[in-house]
C-alpha cells in the first residue's frame, strides 16, 4: 500500500446521490410544468420531485460531511 | 412487452453510474500496488464498510429479480431466505467462526482447509468454488441482459457483453477494493432506486393490509401471506414445503453453508482492519439483511395483488408459454416510475447485477490465484506475478461467465438455479467446515472423502430428479413439493452424507497432532475475544439484539 491518501467511500456515495437526486428533482419539476402525454400510475403525486429531493438532501449531507476527509 | 423508451434524463442517470464505477476503478488503481491490496483491499476497512460490502456482495440479481419473482411464485415463504435462512448463520459466523478465519491470516476459505486439513482438500474446494462462482456470475449477466432487453429492447448478446466488459474493467484495475467501493454505492442505489416501488405500490392499492386481503381472497386454499402458520402441511403453503425442510434444509444447511463458507461474502470480512471489525462485519450486515424483505417481498406481493385484479392491466411476461417470474420487478418500475426515476430504477438493477458479478469475479480471481495457481501450478510465483495473475484471471473469469449466462437462461427461475448450485457445493462444505473447526480428531482423509461424497451425492440427486431416474418425493419425503423444496431437502441430504462419511473415515485414518491445530480448532484455541470491551460494545451484545429482532419479525408475520 502506498502512502497516498484516498477519499472515503462515503464521499463517493454522497456525490453520486447528490448528482442523481438533483437531476431527478429537476426532471420532476419539468414534468410538473410540462406534463408528459403518457402518464404512469400515480403520476399525479409527482414522485420524481419528492424522491429526487430526498436523494439530493441525503447525498448532500454525506458529501458535505466527508468532502475534506481522507483515509490511508 | 413494448420496450420502454428512455428519455435523455434516464440515459444521463445510467451513464453517470457507468462513468462513476469505471472512474472509481481508475481512481483506486494507484492505491493497488501489492497482491494484498488487490485481493484483500489492504485489510484496512472498518466494520461498517466491510459489513455493507458483505451484504451487497450477496445483493445481486438473486436478491432483486429472483426474490421478487419468487415471491410471485411462492408467496411470503420467500422471506425465510432473509430471516431464518440468513440471520442465525451470519451471527454464527461473526461470533464463532470468524476468529479462526481472521486470526489464521488466510487469503481465502480454501486456504483454511489447507491449514486445517491438507493440500488436496484445499484444491478440491478451490476448484469446486471456482466453477460455482463462474456459474453464479453467469446469473448476474443473464439477469442484467433481461433488464436491458425488457426496458431498452437491447439485444441479449450486446447487453451481456457491455456489462461484462464494464465489470472486467473496474475489477481488473483495482480488484477487491473497487469491488467493495462499488458494492457500497450499489447498496444505496438499490434502496433509493427500488424502495420507491414498494411505497408507490402500497399507495396505489391502499395499504399492506389490503394487499394481504386481496391475495388471501384470491387464494383461499393455499396461503401466500404467512410464514409459519401453514408450514405443518405442504399442501397449504405456496412453496409446498414442510417446516422441517425450511429449518433443516434452508435454515441450517443451505444458510450456514452459504453465509459461513462461501468465500464471495466471507472475503469482505477478511478485508476488515482487525479481528473485532471482522467479527462485527456479518453481525452489522444482519440488520440490513432483515430489512430487505420490505423491498423485494413487498414488491412481489404487490405484483400478485395487481395481477389478480383484471382492472389493473398488470401481467407478467411470458417466455415460450412459461411465465417469466423475474419480470415482476422491471414491470413494476415501468408502471410507477416517470422519466428520471426510470433511469434510477434501471441503474439500481444494473448496479445490483454488476456488483453481484464483480463480487463473484473478485472471489474467483483470489481462489484461482492462491488456491489453484500458486498452490498447484506455480508455487514460487512472486508478488508482482500474483498481482498480474489476479488481473488476468479477472478477464478470463468474465469471459467464462458469459458462457454460463446462456445456460442460466434455460432455467425457469433464477433462484431455483442458484439453490441447485449451492446444494452441490456449499451444503457439503459446511459439514466439512463445522466438523473441522469444532472437532479436533477429524482427519485430512476424512474431510477430503466426505467432501467428495457430499458433492457427488448432491449432484447425483439433482441429475436423478431432472432425468426422472427417481421421484422427487424420495428426497422430500412428501407427495407434494416444489423445485425449491427439493433443493432444500437435497442440501440437507448432501450435508448429512458428507458429515457421516467424514466422521466414519476419520475414525480409521491418521489424525493430526493436537499441537498442529492450535488456532484452527475450537477447544484447542483461546476463545475469549474482545473481553477488554464493555459488554455493550462487544459483537455478542449486538448479535443478541439482531436475534431478538429476528424472533419478533417471525412472530409478527407468523
Amino acid at each position: 500500500m502506498t502512502e497516498h491518501k484516498m477519499k472515503p467511500i462515503w464521499f463517493f456515495v454522497g456525490l453520486i446521490l447528490l448528482v442523481m437526486g438533483g437531476i431527478i428533482f429537476l426532471s420532476g419539476i419539468y414534468q410538473f410544468i410540462n406534463p408528459p402525454e403518457i402518464k404512469t400510475v400515480l403520476a399525479e403525486i409527482h414522485p420524481a420531485i419528492w424522491w429526487g429531493a430526498v436523494m439530493f438532501i441525503f447525498g448532500g449531507i454525506l458529501y458535505w460531511k466527508t468532502r475534506k476527509q481522507t483515509v490511508k | 412487452m413494448q420496450a420502454i423508451g428512455l428519455t435523455i434524463v434516464d440515459w444521463v442517470i445510467i451513464l453517470i453510474y457507468f462513468a462513476f464505477v469505471l472512474g472509481i476503478g481508475w481512481y483506486l488503481r494507484k492505491f493497488t500496488t501489492s497482491h494484498e491490496d488487490f485481493f484483500l483491499a489492504g485489510r484496512k476497512n472498518s466494520s461498517w464498510v466491510a459489513g455493507l460490502a458483505f451484504l451487497s456482495a450477496n445483493l445481486g440479481a438473486l436478491e432483486l429479480l429472483g426474490m421478487t419473482g419468487n415471491t410471485f411464485k411462492y408467496g411470503m415463504y420467500v422471506a425465510h431466505f432473509y430471516w431464518i435462512g440468513a440471520i442465525p448463520a451470519m451471527l454464527f459466523l461473526g461470533i464463532y467462526m470468524m476468529p479462526f478465519y481472521y486470526s489464521s491470516k488466510i487469503n481465502s476459505v480454501p486456504g483454511y482447509l489447507k491449514l486445517r486439513f491438507d493440500e488436496k482438500t484445499r484444491v478440491l474446494n478451490g476448484i469446486a468454488f471456482a466453477i460455482m462462482t463462474l456459474l453464479v456470475s453467469g446469473i448476474n449477466l443473464y439477469a442484467m441482459a433481461l433488464v436491458l432487453h425488457t426496458f431498452l429492447g437491447w439485444n441479449w448478446d450486446v447487453s451481456m457483453w457491455v456489462s461484462a466488459i464494464t465489470v472486467a474493467g473496474y475489477v481488473g484495475l483495482s480488484g477487491l477494493m473497487s469491488a467493495i467501493f462499488t458494492e457500497i454505492i450499489q447498496f444505496f442505489m438499490i434502496w433509493f432506486g427500488l424502495f420507491l416501488v414498494s411505497i408507490l405500490g402500497i399507495i396505489e392499492i391502499g395499504s399492506m393490509k389490503e394487499i394481504m386481503a386481496r391475495i388471501n381472497e384470491y387464494s383461499s386454499q393455499v396461503s401466500f401471506t404467512t410464514l409459519w402458520s401453514t408450514a405443518s402441511d405442504p399442501t397449504q403453503n405456496g412453496m409446498f414445503i414442510h417446516w422441517g425442510g425450511i429449518v433443516l434444509g434452508l435454515g441450517f444447511v443451505l444458510s450456514f453453508g452459504y453465509w459461513t463458507t462461501d468465500f464471495l461474502v466471507v472475503q469482505r470480512a477478511f478485508s476488515a482492519k482487525d479481528l473485532r471489525s471482522a467479527r462485527m462485519t456479518p453481525i452489522l450486515a444482519s440488520f440490513f439483511k432483515m430489512a430487505l424483505p420490505f423491498l423485494v417481498i413487498v414488491a412481489g406481493l404487490i405484483a400478485i395483488a395487481l395481477s389478480i385484479d383484471p382492472k389493473s392491466g398488470f401481467k407478467l411476461l411470458q417466455d415460450g408459454g412459461q411465465i417469466n417470474y423475474d419480470s415482476a420487478l422491471p414491470l413494476l418500475i415501468a408502471r410507477y416510475y416517470p422519466s428520471g426515476l426510470v433511469g434510477l430504477g434501471v441503474t439500481a438493477l444494473l448496479a445490483g447485477f454488476m456488483a453481484g458479478q464483480a463480487g463473484n469475479i473478485s472471489a474467483f480471481n483470489t481462489v484461482w490465484t492462491y488456491d489453484i495457481y500458486k498452490s498447484v501450478l506455480n508455487r514460487k510465483a512472486s508478488d508482482a506475478h500474483l498481482l498480474w495473475m489476479g488481473r488476468a484471471s479477472t478477464i478470463v473469469g468474465v469471459i467464462i461467465s458469459l458462457g454460463t449466462a446462456y445456460w442460466a437462461k434455460s432455467f425457469p427461475s433464477i433462484m431455483d438455479y442458484m439453490q441447485a448450485i449451492f446444494s452441490w457445493v456449499n451444503a457439503p462444505l459446511f459439514a466439512t467446515m463445522l466438523l473441522g473447526m469444532f472437532v479436533w480428531w477429524i482427519t485430512p482423509n476424512g474431510a477430503f472423502w466426505g467432501l467428495v461424497a457430499g458433492m457427488s451425492s448432491s449432484f447425483f440427486m439433482w441429475l436423478a430428479v431432472k432425468f426422472h431416474w427417481f421421484s422427487e418425493s424420495i428426497i422430500t419425503m412428501s407427495g407434494t413439493q416444489s423445485d425449491m423444496a427439493a433443493n432444500f431437502w437435497r442440501a440437507w441430504w448432501a450435508w448429512s452424507i458428507c458429515a457421516a462419511i467424514t466422521i466414519l473415515i476419520s475414525l480409521v485414518t491418521k489424525r493430526r497432532p493436537k499441537e498442529e491445530l492450535v488456532g484452527l480448532v475450537r477447544g484447542l484455541t483461546e476463545d475469549k475475544h474482545d473481553q477488554h470491551l464493555p459488554f455493550v460494545k462487544r459483537p455478542e451484545f449486538v448479535a443478541i439484539i439482531s436475534l431478538i429482532i429476528l424472533v419478533l419479525l417471525n412472530i409478527w408475520f407468523w
